[in-house]
């Protein structure tokens, strides 16, 4: 794994993003910032600009009106970049899934590394979740070397 | 005689500099985090922002003036490098620089705050205006205070405007903080460094939950990575330069060098507590604050330091 990737893993700065959800989500993911779980620990911290973000955390079922926004947020951040989707909306739009409003998942939109289920899913989830992306990440380093 | 100066610049200026500055706020995180009851981050965890920062992508708003909007940051990192080369000369050898290079440094050390004006500007980004025209007010009303308590240290050593000059007075008649107007002077200067490095509560110019971290929001990559590093290397800078002024610089002979550590990381964990402990102000509540009581304190100051006190 050469030095970029080794920095980008230890110091993920997370944007949150709500691309229309009910504010469960939005919640949760503040709470990982709180003294209990502590993510600073791992060198993340909440990014103010989009511009300065490394993994976005998406949640929110995706509606028409934030789905240009969402594409265009997402031409905006530096790469290398990773995406979260956070909730069961986002994943799945949830019990919007027969609305009018939401015409297709997440993942349809833009590329999405790992899915966090749950309604809303508990900050342990929401850390599990960004550890399975670093060890993703590590896993597609050695598989590329071989 | 150019190439010993130009080492004094890169080891001195940039590199221990950067290395002491990026611990720093490692201990202004670690320190933060032990207020709120966290664990923190780990010890290399600034260098890292570096580094990572330093293999991202570099983006530009589009109508941005290029050549503005990247020279910013570098305008500030070699003014921070200057202004501290300065300060590492003095402390190695009082003899070393020219008269007049207190007024050079403080001079200098208002570059920071002016890249962060032009970058702010030249990124074409509302809000980083917003930003960069709260910096440009917020060094118009710190600098009077700042100017007026470094003139304290000054009338102690009988009027000497030599870095030097005034460590060598400290050395012979014990430090300025120890008289009343040298306390009244330090803690006005303490406050105005609050505000020169942009934290709680004077981060009015780069409020991160109301105006997105203000000047520095289009910028990314490399860039962003030169202007955290010229933050860090200011969380050294500033306090060493108050060390020199009011606690008597740095003593090079065994185990004063440690009693010398421990004024810095001091200092530093001063400032944490000060920026854990306080809300952010309004602009015009900082501006009628340094205008206001903190200038009639360092002129109270100066009249004390004529007369002797």
């Amino acid at each position: 794994m050469d030095i970029k990737t080794k920095a980008l893993l230890k110091s993920p700065w997370v944007f949150h993003l709500s691309t229309g959800s009910c504010n469960n989500c939005d919640i949760e993911v503040l709470d990982c910032l709180t003294p209990r779980f502590d993510i600073e620990r791992f060198g993340m911290i909440l990014a103010g600009s989009i511009k300065h973000a490394d993994v976005l955390l998406v949640t929110g079922s995706c509606n028409r009106q934030s789905a240009i926004r969402l594409k265009r947020l997402y031409e905006q951040v530096s790469k290398p970049v990773f995406v979260v989707a956070i909730g069961e909306c986002s994943l799945s739009r949830g019990m919007f899934i027969h609305s009018y409003n939401c015409p297709v998942p997440l993942d349809k939109i833009i590329p999405v590394d790992v899915y966090i289920p749950g309604c809303p899913p508990k900050p342990e989830a929401i850390i599990a979740g960004v550890v399975k992306m670093i060890e993703k990440v590590k896993a597609a380093d050695k598989a590329k070397k071989k | 005689m150019v190439l010993s100066h130009l080492y004094f610049l890169v080891i001195f200026g940039f590199l221990l500099t950067g290395c002491i500055g990026l611990l720093a706020s490692w201990i202004d995180r670690k320190v933060t985090a032990r207020v709120q009851y966290r664990v923190g981050p780990p010890i290399l965890q600034p260098f890292l922002d570096i580094i990572k920062l330093l293999g991202k992508e570099t983006l530009m708003p589009a109508g941005a003036s290029k050549v503005t909007f990247f020279l910013a940051p570098a305008l500030g990192v070699s003014g921070v490098i200057l202004a501290s080369t300065l300060l590492w000369l003095n402390v190695l050898n009082t003899q070393e620089t020219f008269i007049g290079d207190l007024i050079v440094v403080i001079y200098l050390l208002t570059i920071p705050s002016l890249s962060l004006i032009i970058g702010g500007f030249a990124s074409r980004n509302p809000l980083a205006s917003l930003g960069a025209s709260r910096e440009m007010k917020l060094i118009l009303s710190y600098e009077l205070p700042f100017i007026l308590a470094l003139l304290v240290p000054v009338i102690h050593s009988g009027l000497t405007i030599k870095l030097g000059g005034i460590l060598n007075y400290q050395a012979q008649n014990g430090i300025i903080l120890n008289s009343v107007s040298g306390f009244i002077a330090w803690a006005v200067v303490m406050l105005c460094i609050q505000a020169k490095l942009g934290l709680v509560p004077f981060d009015i110019a780069e409020a991160e939950t109301e105006i997105t971290s203000g000047p520095l929001i289009e910028y990314s990559g490399p860039a962003l990575a030169l202007f955290k590093l010229m933050k860090s290397m200011l969380l050294f800078t500033l306090p060493f330069f108050v060390m020199i002024m009011f606690l008597g610089g740095l003593n090079w002979e065994g185990i004063h060098l440690l009693w010398g550590f421990l004024k810095y990381i001091g200092l530093v964990a001063l400032i944490t507590v000060i920026r854990n402990t306080n809300p952010r102000v309004r602009i015009d509540h900082a501006v009628r604050f340094f205008w206001g009581p903190m200038t009639l304190l360092a002129v109270l100051a100066i009249f004390l330091a004529v007369k002797g006190y």
